[in-house]
């Protein structure tokens, strides 16, 4: 096989089997976001999305020295984790009438520093990048939350994005990129570069990671697992498969 | 293992202090963007002699961008039948042309439909619902199916009256 002596990691003795499956993509996407961001000390980080990723993002933003963490959602039950495990000053953008004037308002009407995409293309929150993404396919999904990402972050501040979007075209305001001096920056997580890290972070307590596995489902129960996981049933946040005879 | 007892403020605000690690990867050189820029020699930099390629014995769709596959690649579902003609017919286009993208998306569907007929075709009737993970949404979110049930069933026959009327 090539690459078979560079691409895995020997796990650690002491490290539960639970944290270790998550160190493979939840952990290091999570904090690639926060090292994307470029967080200064005392810096207000907003980040859109409470899925494990923008919750693994709020929590690993604390690391760089943030000074303040925001999380947007519209699920309760996801943002009531992200308060407790972040921790994060959360905030449900149902309830609120526009997610770019309430951060302008909550930062003296500069906006954030840094702002993380933690969603991608199935956000939810605008009803034209709905219809027009979601239902009718004409675009590769919603850039809602790329949009109230560059939109309220501060001038020459740096979005991150680690939410996934399709290849064809968006929505997005890519003028007020400009505009506004934006730097972003966008990746797949380099796990192999994160590891060393973040196995660093998870000996001294500074990342919990099993705390995120809600679902413990067995591999032949695939598909109701997607299914929770896809459809955020029953307060699902992580489930993980387990083969027979695990 | 620390225990983390994280402290908010009367205002709301939390405490950075109570945090476990908090600050700790703080680093004003912090340049993501670049994370091989500062290399050394056991980072695979530079010349390095390159392991074997994987050999395909199976039909490889390529995009013609690339010239060369990468090191491994996935074999276990050659192209065939009509969405294998969609799918040849999408990788003669490039990435930045949408047609690519609609071959694929098209060829997708057809390869579900042709799945579910190729297990008739092996006397196996498929069990769809379960494949769907219905009985997840059976128990926790039974309302919802329901609707979104009743709505299909509704759009389904709306769609077969207008159709008859056409007919008509």
């Amino acid at each position: 096989m090539p690459y078979a002596d560079v691409g895995p990691t020997v796990i650690p003795d002491w490290m539960d089997p639970d944290d270790a499956v998550l160190m493979t993509d939840v952990v290091p996407t999570g904090y690639q976001a926060a090292e994307m961001a470029g967080i200064r000390k005392g810096d207000t980080v907003v980040i859109f999305g409470a899925g494990p990723i923008g919750i693994m993002a709020a929590r690993c933003a604390w690391l760089f020295g943030a000074g303040r963490v925001i999380v947007f959602d519209y699920l309760e039950y996801r943002l009531d984790f992200a308060r407790e495990y972040g921790p994060a000053e959360v905030y449900n953008f149902k309830e609120i009438d526009d997610v770019v004037v309430f951060m302008k308002k909550t930062t003296d009407g500069l906006g954030a520093d840094v702002a993380i995409d933690a969603v991608g293309l199935e956000a939810s929150g605008n009803s034209w990048q709905t219809v027009m993404g979601r239902k009718l396919l004409l675009t590769s999904g919603s850039a809602i939350a790329l949009h109230w990402a560059i939109n309220s972050v501060k001038k020459g501040g740096i979005v991150s994005i680690v939410g996934v979007y399709g290849p064809t075209g968006n929505l997005v305001p890519i003028g007020n990129v400009v505009n506004k001096g934006i730097t972003l920056r966008a990746n797949q997580a380099s796990v192999k570069r994160l590891l060393p890290r973040l196995i660093e972070h998870v000996k001294n307590g500074h990342i919990e990671p099993k705390k995120l596995i809600t679902h413990k489902v067995p591999l032949d129960d695939v598909a109701n697992a997607y299914h929770i996981f896809s459809r955020k049933l029953d307060n699902c946040i992580k489930p993980v498969l387990l083969p027979a005879g695990a | 293992m620390n225990e983390m007892t994280i402290v908010s403020q009367p205002n709301g605000a939390i405490d950075t202090s109570t945090i476990p690690g908090w600050g700790v990867d703080a680093d004003p050189d912090n340049d993501p963007t670049y994370p091989y820029r500062e290399r050394d020699k056991d980072d695979h930099s530079g010349t390095w002699d390159r392991p074997p390629r994987q050999n395909a014995d199976v039909e490889l769709l390529q995009s013609i961008e690339h010239t060369q596959r990468p090191a491994v690649f996935g074999t276990s579902t050659p192209p065939s039948g009509l969405s294998g003609m969609m799918r040849r017919a999408a990788f003669k286009k490039s990435e930045s042309n949408l047609l690519h993208w609609l071959l694929l998306l098209g060829a997708d569907r057809v390869n579900m439909v042709e799945g579910v007929v190729k297990d008739f075709g092996h006397g196996r009737v498929p069990n769809i619902p379960g494949e769907m993970g219905l009985r997840a949404g059976w128990k926790h979110n039974k309302p919802g199916l329901i609707a979104k049930t009743a709505g299909t069933v509704a759009v389904a026959a709306l769609a077969v009256a207008a159709l008859k009327r056409i007919r008509r």
